[in-house]
């Protein structure tokens, strides 16, 4: 079966002009990441602020075109660089942002918010755009009567859910999730990830998850790429990942992540009363 | 005697649809050299019962307390003037957007350098090598050169360690940290954690954690105050509240952490939950 997702060798550079001052320099953002993503899989992408994580996910949403290297989505190769992106092309990758509060249009009600993807990919008509958008609606766990009210009066969770129905409009194959929990408060990010979770078992979706949050990556990800400075340093199954970390970095960010096990908690008291 | 004592403080905001109480009834006490960690989510009332205690809230906000007292002595009865002698000297707090929390006009060690200035009658060399001594603690290297510094020439954890500089410079004896390490990332959050708890424990002082992070409260705390919209839930040791948590609050909160997770979905029991169960499963 040919994989949802898969990354040969990606490269991303940006160029920044010179000014009098400076002269010109090139970022290499990524620099040659290689991966495949089957279809119900997860996929997640982790790595500390700077590491190239967002612009990985950029480029699989066609959003930013790639410098080098091939991207096949559905076993078809993809260039926004020298080929026109046609609708059906864009509708098969749909993006979740990490900040509900910023990615959704004020100015707009929820109902316009989740047809318009549809206006401008396809023709569907305008009953049938509202009749779906009502049935997400209710598959993401809001109602119907949410319909027509604004942004703002939804809780921060209310929106990533409305974000995640934007999303799903298009009937998607695979969805980029970028640190799609990370500005949520803990029950609540438990709800979005069953959520997600839910929403995968039933359209068989398959998820580029990207997120610094280890103890949520390892809840819901099948497969772990660990990325440093635009290269991955750690490719393998979740279990491989976690249960026996190669790269020195890898194990550095496993230490850092703070463990709530009354164990780790004995311990630590331990210590700090030896050192008193 | 208790550093910092608070009975009963309730804060109202007045707004357009009438008060509206953020902080209703919450009591605490923190001792010279011990961690305290306020937790709650988002609305909880942690960061305004803080703010309440320091006085730094605006005009509209309306503060009471049966007692509220830093060292022995009544913050409510105090003077503007003198409540300002102690804050920034005796109470110092640092905040959650470390670049946010600097001024981008002027060089850290400028910043640094107005502290001493306001709260000590050291001489200007005086300050200047007090501050290299406070970059060397917090380990940012090259202190000498980093004091000509802006902000904006520095990552969020080198401005957070310049805020921590900044508050410990007159050695206070309670640092209240509101959400220190949310905007860092996981290496450098282990390490600002790090270092505040080795600050703390070489000073002496107490220190207040405001977080909404289980994970930060389990790598610091001794003691462990749970809050839900602006009541408090669950006083208890940091053993005690991971190992056995007596409220229904908790008890929900900790099993929604994915690292408690056994089987696929994680259990969602604040969903269920209303407020007035939460409430009356409070334990104090």
């Amino acid at each position: 079966m040919t994989p949802v997702l898969e990354a040969r060798n990606l490269k991303r550079d940006y160029h920044i002009p010179g000014s009098l001052f400076k002269p010109a320099k090139t970022v290499h953002a990524v620099k040659g990441v290689s991966f495949t993503v089957e279809q119900g899989k997860t996929l997640a992408i982790v790595g500390e602020s700077g590491c190239g994580k967002s612009t990985l996910a950029r480029m699989v949403t066609m959003i930013d075109p790639i410098t080098e290297g091939d991207m096949l989505i559905d076993g078809r190769k993809v260039d926004i660089a020298h080929e026109p992106l046609t609708a059906e092309m864009r509708s098969k990758v749909q993006i979740v942002f990490q900040n509900p509060y910023g990615s959704l249009n004020p100015r707009k009600k929820i109902g316009d918010i989740l047809t318009e993807p549809l206006v401008i990919n396809t023709k569907v008509p305008a009953g049938e755009r509202r009749d779906r958008a009502m049935a997400m609606l209710k598959k993401v766990g809001l109602e119907e009567k949410h319909y027509g009210r604004y942004p703002h009066m939804f809780s921060g969770g209310q929106r990533q859910r409305v974000a995640i129905a934007r999303a799903l409009m298009l009937n998607p194959r695979l969805l980029v999730l970028d640190e799609p929990v990370s500005a949520l408060d803990l029950s609540v990010q438990a709800q979005v990830l069953n959520l997600l979770a839910d929403l995968q078992d039933e359209f068989k979706l398959t998820y580029v998850f990207i997120s610094h949050d280890l103890s949520v990556v390892r809840h819901i990800a099948d497969d772990v790429m660990v990325m440093y400075f635009g290269e991955a340093v750690e490719y393998g199954s979740r279990d491989q990942v976690f249960g026996n970390p190669q790269h020195s970095y890898t194990k550095t960010l496993f230490a850092a992540t703070p463990r709530v096990d009354v164990d780790a908690i004995r311990a630590r008291i331990e210590r700090r009363k030896r050192v008193a | 005697m208790s550093l910092l004592e608070v009975k009963n403080l309730t804060v109202e905001f007045q707004t357009a649809s009438g008060p509206f109480r953020a902080v209703d009834g919450v009591s605490l006490k923190v001792d010279e050299g011990e961690v305290l960690a306020i937790v709650g989510e988002s609305g909880s009332g942690k960061s305004v019962s803080m703010l309440a205690a320091m006085g730094l809230l605006p005009w509209t906000a309306k503060v009471t307390a049966d007692v509220l007292t830093f060292n022995g002595r009544d913050m409510q009865a105090m003077s503007d003037s003198d409540r300002r002698k102690i804050i920034g000297k005796d109470i110092a707090m640092i905040f959650q957007e470390p670049i946010a929390s600097l001024n981008p006009c002027f060089t850290v060690g400028y910043q640094i350098e107005e502290v001493l200035r306001i709260h000590t009658d050291l001489s200007r060399k005086a300050r200047r090598d007090r501050a290299i001594e406070l970059f060397q603690s917090v380990g940012i290297p090259n202190p000498e050169e980093r004091l000509g510094h802006f902000p904006h020439q520095m990552s969020g954890g080198q401005c957070q360690r310049v805020m921590i500089a900044t508050a410990l410079a007159c050695n206070p004896k309670l640092l209240i940290a509101d959400e220190p390490t949310t905007a860092l990332d996981v290496t450098i959050q282990k390490q600002i954690l790090d270092l505040l708890m080795k600050l703390q424990a070489e000073h002496g002082m107490g220190l207040i954690i405001i977080t909404h992070d289980m994970g930060v409260v389990a790598e610091t705390a001794d003691r462990v105050i749970v809050q839900y919209k602006g009541r408090q839930i669950e006083e208890a040791d940091v053993l005690s509240l991971f190992s056995a948590p007596k409220s229904v609050y908790t008890k929900a909160l900790l099993s929604a952490l994915p690292e408690n997770a056994t089987g696929e979905r994680l259990p969602t029991i604040t969903e269920k939950l209303t407020d007035a169960e939460i409430f009356a499963g409070a334990v104090r």
